[in-house]
């Protein structure tokens, strides 16, 4: 069972590594939502580093999502998940291999990206530490959570809109704690009572969300 | 075996006895409006129960519950006109004026309920969506999803009229308060159920897709709603609080329940309704639709 887990996580990071443009979309993505703000709000660097909490972590959430639909796609369309479902491994398990590939080519560049879009947005330093830990405790919540929208979504039209529909509203207490653990820093506070909450909705998706993927993926294979 | 017939019987005889049993004990004739309405729902879902089959299961086919709650909606549509009548003399007529908000405040009598029924019908739809997963059943995924536009309508409304009665009190139409909040984002997770059952054209898939949705929702709603009360409070406290005696008039109380049980009643016909279009249309090609279809039609010519 662990070297099967294993054997998909291989496979998906080498699938994901052959098509290294995918990877660098979301980064783009992440990179050019966050360039545009100070675009529309102006230069002041007092109010970018005000905002600076919140539009990170909102582009990090958008980031993370329009990589969302890959991430059962091309599985479904190569009958590929079909054997996933037919063989002797747990569905649940199998499906963790899958999130954590996702959230290592989608979620963790965004996280070591981070520094770098916060210094363009004038974060005194240990706020920009406190970032990075927040994303590094928030995102795999959204690859967990997002999983499910993708599943659900799988085979339907217009799924790239639906999935935001679906996903976006369950991604808001993250977004919350995320970016109220960076302010909190910036405003001389312990960030460590948000973070807690970060990592505790971090812990329950992972063992929730991995049992409605699967079940959600059921659904959509029948 | 269960006999659903005296579940109902039970349920309404229940309803009814409290209703007078809190006139009789404990709050007298402070109260009456409120007791009621309770005595007249309770006695009227105890007639009701005629209707219901001696077998539980039974009930659960959409062929047996598509004429049962063609019986009920009168009832529930009656009872929802009158109490919304008595319900807004209430509020209207009767309440007194608030001395510090003045007679803004009497949008509360709509507001509050419709926020109560939204929350309430989100439950509702969770559970008959969950039943439906689980025990296969598809009249309950057809009452979930008969349930969802009801439910996003009573939040549309709640934060409209929320929105409204900022205004005067707040000097704004919109505040990104913790409530307001969670109202707006319970908008979105109807509307997402709501989309995502409408783009899957396989009716079963859909129910089981939309199903997983609404659980999924279900555990969400208490973490955003907590998520969103200590991201920002500045919304007044809750106007009635479990087991506290209520801060408010008695007068304004009794209009805001009358005004919920009414919505309650409405919620119920206007679901038998939409779930009755929802059978027939998943059911069209079944024999029983066409032998309706033929008796209603030689009906009308007749």
């Amino acid at each position: 069972m662990n070297n099967a887990w294993l054997v998909l996580l291989k496979r998906d990071l080498l699938l994901a590594f052959r098509r290294r443009s995918d990877i660098a979309t979301t980064l783009f993505f992440f990179v050019i939502v966050s360039s545009l703000f100070p675009l529309g709000v102006g230069s002041d660097s007092a109010i970018l580093s005000t905002i600076a909490p919140g539009v990170l972590w909102v582009a990090a959430l958008l980031a993370g999502m329009i990589s969302l639909s890959r991430m059962f796609a091309a599985d479904f369309t190569d009958g590929t998940l079909e054997q996933m479902l037919l063989s002797p491994q747990p569905l649940a398990l199998m499906v963790t291999a899958k999130i954590l590939a996702h959230w290592l080519v989608c979620g963790l560049p965004v996280v070591l990206l981070a520094p770098v879009i916060g210094l363009q947005y004038a974060l005194p330093s240990d706020a920009i530490g406190i970032l990075v830990f927040s994303l590094l405790l928030g995102t795999p919540a959204l690859s967990l959570i997002g999983a499910i929208g993708a599943a659900l979504t799988l085979g339907v039209r217009g799924s790239g809109l639906l999935v935001a529909l679906l996903v976006l509203p369950l991604y808001i207490p993250v977004l919350i704690f995320g970016s109220l653990a960076v302010s909190a820093s910036q405003h001389a506070m312990s960030p460590q009572a948000h973070l807690s909450l970060l990592a505790a909705i971090s812990l329950l998706a992972l063992v929730l969300a991995p049992l409605a993927t699967a079940a959600a993926l059921r659904i959509s294979l029948e | 075996m269960m006999s659903m017939k005296k579940i109902i019987l039970g349920l309404g005889l229940l309803i009814a006895l409290t209703g007078a049993a809190l006139i009789l004990f404990v709050t007298g004739t402070k109260y009456i409006g409120v007791h009621v309405a309770l005595i007249l729902i309770g006695a009227a879902l105890a007639r009701q129960s005629r209707y219901f089959d001696d077998n539980f299961y039974h009930n659960a086919s959409p062929q047996a519950f598509y004429p049962t709650a063609g019986l009920l909606i009168p009832w529930f549509a009656w009872l929802a006109a009158v109490l919304v009548i008595y319900g807004l003399y209430v509020s209207f007529a009767i309440a007194p004026t608030d001395f510090q908000q003045g007679e803004a405040y009497r949008i509360i009598f709509v507001h509050v309920p419709a926020a109560w029924m939204s929350m309430v019908i989100y439950v509702a739809m969770a559970f008959w969506a969950g039943l439906g997963l689980i025990l296969n059943a598809r009249l309950s995924a057809m009452m979930a999803q008969a349930l969802a536009p009801t439910g996003a309508i009573f939040t549309l409304l709640a934060l409209v009229t929320g929105s409204l009665w900022g205004k005067p009190m707040w000097g704004t139409y919109w505040v990104w308060d913790a409530r307001l909040t969670s109202e707006l984002i319970l908008l979105f997770l109807f509307l997402g159920f709501i989309a995502l059952q409408s783009s899957i054209d396989d009716p079963r898939k859909a129910d089981r897709a939309g199903a997983l949705l609404a659980l999924v929702g279900v555990v969400n709603v208490p973490i955003i709603y907590f998520s969103v009360k200590w991201w920002s409070t500045l919304h007044q406290g809750s106007s009635i609080n479990m087991g506290a005696a209520p801060k408010m008039a008695a007068t304004m109380f009794e209009g805001m329940i009358i005004m919920a049980l009414a919505f309650w009643m409405y919620t119920i016909a206007v679901t038998l309704i939409r779930a009755r279009c929802i059978i027939l249309e998943r059911e069209r090609n079944s024999g029983w639709v066409k032998e309706l279809a033929t008796r209603e039609s030689s009906g009308a010519k007749s």
